[in-house]
């Protein structure tokens, strides 16, 4: 049965090819998809993970390339290993879609994303965010006499991490970009 | 040489390129300068349609009895909204349609305008892909593309959406080579590997079976060929889905009928037991599969199919191949004949007896009447009565569609259409139109259930006019049979609304639309009915009274297993419990 040995989809250079198929435990895969940059792509992606019932934790989308109108659509799902091989199937299928790569499977990557924090506060509360954002480096980009806006950079649970930290500091509003990622090295 | 004209004229030019010999449209106001340009040419011929569904049935029978692509033209708004159920139709069965659509002039989108519908938008999800023109010299070439990404790897429905100014306005004409259609190239050729592994379980299969569906025949009468060059070589037996029929000839002596919540006794058996599942070209539904962890628990199973989605979607496979069925099969011949033509031939001889075995439980059986017209024995007459002629079969939505599936056979592919991923009923009528305006000298018969039929009737009418001479054969039970069997069965005799009081008189209404009609309620005038009306050089409406509380069986319950089919009404008492009753 040598012959069986079948590499399936992206993740043939993957340790996950050792995973359990039949699996139900829930995975959290970040999947980059390069699109035709034309109209309704993103209504396309969307409306798959809407019609077909998959999740989406993250999604971000921006033409990468502006000569060849591509766009690179990063989007964090969820799900079992089943489910997962059905939406890179999926959105593979859809016509303006190039190419699905799981940054999850197929070897290391770097994740970041971006947010800004506004926090307002006066005294020790005003003092101990300023402290907090410099351990977290994260900037400041405006502030008033009681309010700051952070700015940090950082993988997801890292500004998960610092919003719990201010949210008892007086945490108003929080806007997030969702995550950008790309494999490592060549 | 580059080409100016009006985006019109860019239409009529680009089918005409495309070898489109067959529109099927209905006309308006956003689409008036199209038909402007139809009216000025004759080699592209366009069928007036009484209703935009009936349009795209039409196309979709079009489509299906010849392998070409089926084409749809209709106006902004109301028409495109009403060709919504026909493309979703097409893309459940993977069937070629281009549905050209027109829209309201492109300063006037997004002011909710006369008759403005956002059609790509809702059509986004039933179609392989669409596109909004809005620049006249990019029509000729997004219809071009539009062609190839319905034609190329997994067929489907495609809509161009034609805003009024851009028909208008003058352009650059884009000839069918020079548009880009490369991105668009799905793979066709099957892994070698997956291949051969697939050859070494076949060399050792001692229980295996070919399980056949609409891929086959999608893939051209080349890929139907190989299927029977391969049953016929390794001896193995053959069943199909609903979709496939045809693609293995029924009067082949691997054949096993139909598989499924309807299928044969002997089919379903041998997909619970076999040893080595070969899908091709089908795509696990739940149609087939009745309850998930008891299919085919003991078989390895492998999958070819052109669609990765496919693939470990409901059934996990063990070999998965990617590909066109045509080439696979070409493949894995040739590889296995290489190898020495091995099978597990004493394996495979214990199996056929076991078929066998089954086969003599004669699972079609019903009881006979002497006085009511059973639907089955209706049907059995209608094949007799029609063996050896060039015919062509489409369908309603219900228990004749399903009697029409176990009781006539097809010895070739497209010659049987009938909606089966989204069962709509309505789609028999225009799809016969359909099949016969592509092939005029053929008898076409509808099999159908009279309220299925009643839901796209107006398009008798269009069949009058063409001369399109299909014969609608009319199973009428007086009820909505399907949904009476399963209030019967799963909602304790409470037939709540599922049968139509005051139905038209057939007859009287063949002769308004100026066509024949005729009817037949007694067993012993059913032969001389059906042979008046396959002598008649027209369209005929027959009115086929038939036993009104007649159960479709054999039955796999939704939520049972393969092996756990009624057949017949004794097996009925409560075998159906509440988690069945769920499903649909
Ligand atoms: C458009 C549409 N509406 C509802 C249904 C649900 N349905 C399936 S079969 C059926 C009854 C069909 O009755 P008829 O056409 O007379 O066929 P029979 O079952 O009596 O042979 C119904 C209502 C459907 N398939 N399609
Ligand atoms: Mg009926």
């Amino acid at each position: 049965m040598s012959a069986l040995n079948i590499q399936q989809g992206s993740s043939k250079h993957s340790a996950y090819d050792l995973r359990d198929p039949y699996s139900e435990v829930l995975e959290t895969h970040t999947l980059a998809v390069i699109v035709d940059n034309e109209p309704g792509v993103l209504a396309r992606v969307i409306g798959l993970f809407s019609g077909r019932g998959y999740n989406i934790d993250s999604l971000t989308v921006a033409e990468t390339d502006h000569k060849g109108h591509r766009s690179r659509i990063t989007v964090v799902t969820t799900g079992t290993p089943q489910v997962i091989e059905q939406i890179k199937a999926q959105l593979g299928r859809i016509v303006p879609v190039h190419s699905v790569n799981d940054l999850t499977v197929e070897g290391p990557s770097v994740q970041r994303e971006l947010a800004l924090l506004k926090v307002s506060g006066k005294g020790d509360a005003r003092i101990e965010a300023l402290r907090l954002a410099e351990i977290f480096r994260a900037n400041v980009v405006d502030s008033t006499l009681e309010s700051f806006v952070f700015e940090m950079t950082g993988a997801p649970e890292k500004i998960d991490a610092f919003a719990e930290l201010m949210r008892p500091l007086g945490l108003l509003e929080i806007a997030r970009t969702g995550v950008a990622a790309l494999a490592r090295g060549v | 040489m580059s080409q100016q004209m009006t985006g019109a004229k860019m239409v009529v030019q680009a089918l005409k390129e495309q070898g489109v010999e067959v529109v099927f449209g209905y006309p308006g106001g956003a689409v008036l300068p199209i038909y402007d340009e139809i009216f000025q040419q004759n080699e592209i011929r366009h069928i007036l349609v009484r209703h935009e569904q009936g349009a795209t049935h039409m196309a979709e029978g079009y489509a299906r009895a010849t392998g070409k692509p089926g084409v749809v033209l209709v106006t902004s708004g109301p028409g495109a909204t009403n060709a919504v159920t026909g493309i979703t139709d097409a893309l459940m069965d993977s069937i070629p349609l281009v549905v050209l659509s027109g829209q309201v002039p492109t300063f006037m989108i997004g002011n909710d305008a006369f008759q403005e519908a956002d059609t790509v938008g809702i059509t986004r999800p039933c179609t392989k892909h669409n596109w909004l023109v809005k620049e006249t010299d990019k029509l000729a070439e997004t219809i071009h593309q539009a062609f190839h990404v319905a034609m190329t790897g997994r067929p489907g429905p495609v809509l161009v959406d034609i805003p009024k100014d851009v028909q208008f306005a003058t352009g650059t004409y884009v000839p069918p080579q020079k548009a880009r259609t490369d991105h668009y190239a799905p793979r066709v050729k099957g892994d070698l590997a997956a291949i051969t592994a697939l050859v070494e379980m076949i060399e050792s299969a001692e229980r295996p079976v070919l399980y056949t569906g609409g891929g086959v025949i999608n893939s051209g009468p080349g890929a139907s060929q190989l299927l029977i060059e391969l049953a016929e070589a390794t001896g193995f037996p053959v069943t199909s889905t609903l979709m496939g029929l045809g693609a293995y000839p029924a009067s082949g002596k691997s054949w096993l009928g139909m598989l499924g919540m309807h299928g044969t006794y002997e089919a379903n058996m041998v997909m619970h037991d076999c040893d080595l599942m070969i899908n091709i070209g089908a795509r696990f539904d739940d149609r087939i599969t009745g309850r998930l962890n008891a299919f085919s628990p003991g078989s390895r199973k492998a999958h070819i199919d052109i669609d990765p989605s496919s693939v470990n979607k409901v059934i996990r496979v063990d070999v998965p191949i990617i590909g066109d069925v045509g080439h696979v099969l070409e493949d894995l011949l040739k590889i296995w004949k290489s190898r020495g033509r091995k099978t597990h031939r004493e394996g495979l001889a214990a199996w056929w007896q076991q078929i066998e075995e089954w086969k003599a439980v004669n699972c079609l059986s019903y009881t006979p009447s002497k006085d009511t017209i059973k639907p089955q024995y209706a049907l059995q007459r209608l094949e007799e009565l029609t063996r050896g002629k060039d015919r062509y079969v489409t369908t309603e939505v219900g228990q004749h569609q399903m009697w029409a599936a176990q009781f006539l056979g097809f010895d070739a592919p497209n010659r049987w259409m009938t909606s089966g991923g989204l069962g709509t009923m309505g789609y028999g009528l225009p799809a016969s139109i359909g099949v016969q305006i592509a092939h005029p000298e053929a008898l076409v018969i509808n099999v159908a259930g009279e309220a299925s039929w009643l839901m796209n009737m107006q398009e008798m009418g269009t069949a009058v006019q063409y001369r399109a001479p299909v014969k609608q054969f009319i199973l009428n039970n007086e009820r909505l049979g399907m949904v009476r069997q399963w209030q019967e069965l799963l909602h304790g005799e409470r037939y709540s609304h599922s049968w139509s009081e005051s139905l038209p008189d057939f007859v009287k209404l063949a002769e308004a639309f100026g066509c024949k009609g005729i009817r037949c309620d007694h067993p012993d005038e059913l032969d001389a009915a059906i042979t008046e009306m396959l002598e008649y050089d027209g369209p005929v409406i027959f009115d086929c009274r038939v036993e009104k509380h007649e159960n479709c069986f054999p039955m796999i319950p939704s939520g049972n297993a393969h092996n756990q089919m009624l057949l017949g009404e004794a097996d009925t008492q409560g075998v159906i419990g509440a988690s069945g009753a769920v499903l649909v």
